[in-house]
């Protein structure tokens, strides 16, 4: 179940100001289930930012990023036209992406 | 069947960069998973020197209601900023984000990570030669990994 990436991006002179929000559940591995069961880590290990096709911006991350995880960023010698993409990936290998074009 | 030197330089290329991928993926894994903030800083940052600055602006709340989401936004006026990272101490797992930049990158990261319990939380700014550092304490009332 690849979940939506919702992304929204503003220009701001020539910084473009984008936020983003990756529905994921972001679990931790130390959580237990009603029935006391283990639920398995999930979490979104790498994001990748770019601006046309070139990368921008790499995060690493750890299962203590908050759940359906939230970021701003922002980007220099952007303009109007510009393409910001962002891919993420998990530990088990789910992927996913979203991208607007600045205005 | 004969191997010309082409072949056999070119095997050896695939084969270096195949044993080479798997280790700096699990390098960046490994380090997720240390259990104190001393390893983390040590993996991170082999060798550079570690200093506090007022360069950097952590801005976090001062006590977080819900440690399952506490907004973090790290800024700074440092110029030639490599990575920028986030610790929180009293987590299991202290490391929580490291974010690489490059030249088209402002260094302003707004972003939300869970907290366990009351913790000091640091910013790591990289640079080529430096490691710059700003700490806040963030008191945790509910906690944030569902104990």
């Amino acid at each position: 179940m690849a979940s939506k990436v919702k992304i929204r991006g503003k220009l701001s002179g020539t910084i473009a100001k984008v936020k983003f929000l990756i529905p994921h559940p972001m679990e931790t591995g130390t959580r237990r289930d009603a029935d006391g069961q283990v639920i398995p880590a999930k979490y979104i290990e790498t994001i990748t930012l770019y601006k046309n096709d070139q990368v921008v911006m790499t995060a690493n991350w750890g299962a203590s990023v908050s759940k359906d995880p939230y970021l701003s960023f922002q980007i220099n010698n952007s303009a109007a036209g510009d393409v910001i993409k962002v891919d993420w990936l998990d530990n088990q290998g789910e992927s996913g992406s979203g991208e607007i074009t600045l205005k | 069947m004969k191997i010309t030197r082409r072949q056999w330089l070119g095997s050896l290329l695939t084969l270096c960069s195949a044993a080479l991928l798997p280790s700096r993926l699990f390098a960046a894994s490994a380090v997720f998973s240390a259990t104190d903030t001393q390893a983390v800083l040590d993996d991170l940052f082999a060798g550079l020197p570690i200093e506090d600055s007022d360069a950097i602006n952590l801005r976090t709340p001062e006590i977080a209601e819900n440690g399952a989401v506490v907004p973090v936004t790290v800024s700074t006026d440092i110029s030639g900023v490599e990575s920028i990272s986030l610790i929180v101490d009293e987590n299991p797992n202290p490391l929580s984000a490291s974010f690489t930049l490059t030249s088209d990158s402002v260094p302003n990261i707004s972003f939300r990570v869970k907290m366990g319990k009351s913790s000091t939380v640091r910013a790591l700014v990289k640079t080529s030669d430096k490691v710059y550092m700003a700490t806040r304490d963030v008191k945790v009332t509910i906690g944030g990994c569902g104990g």
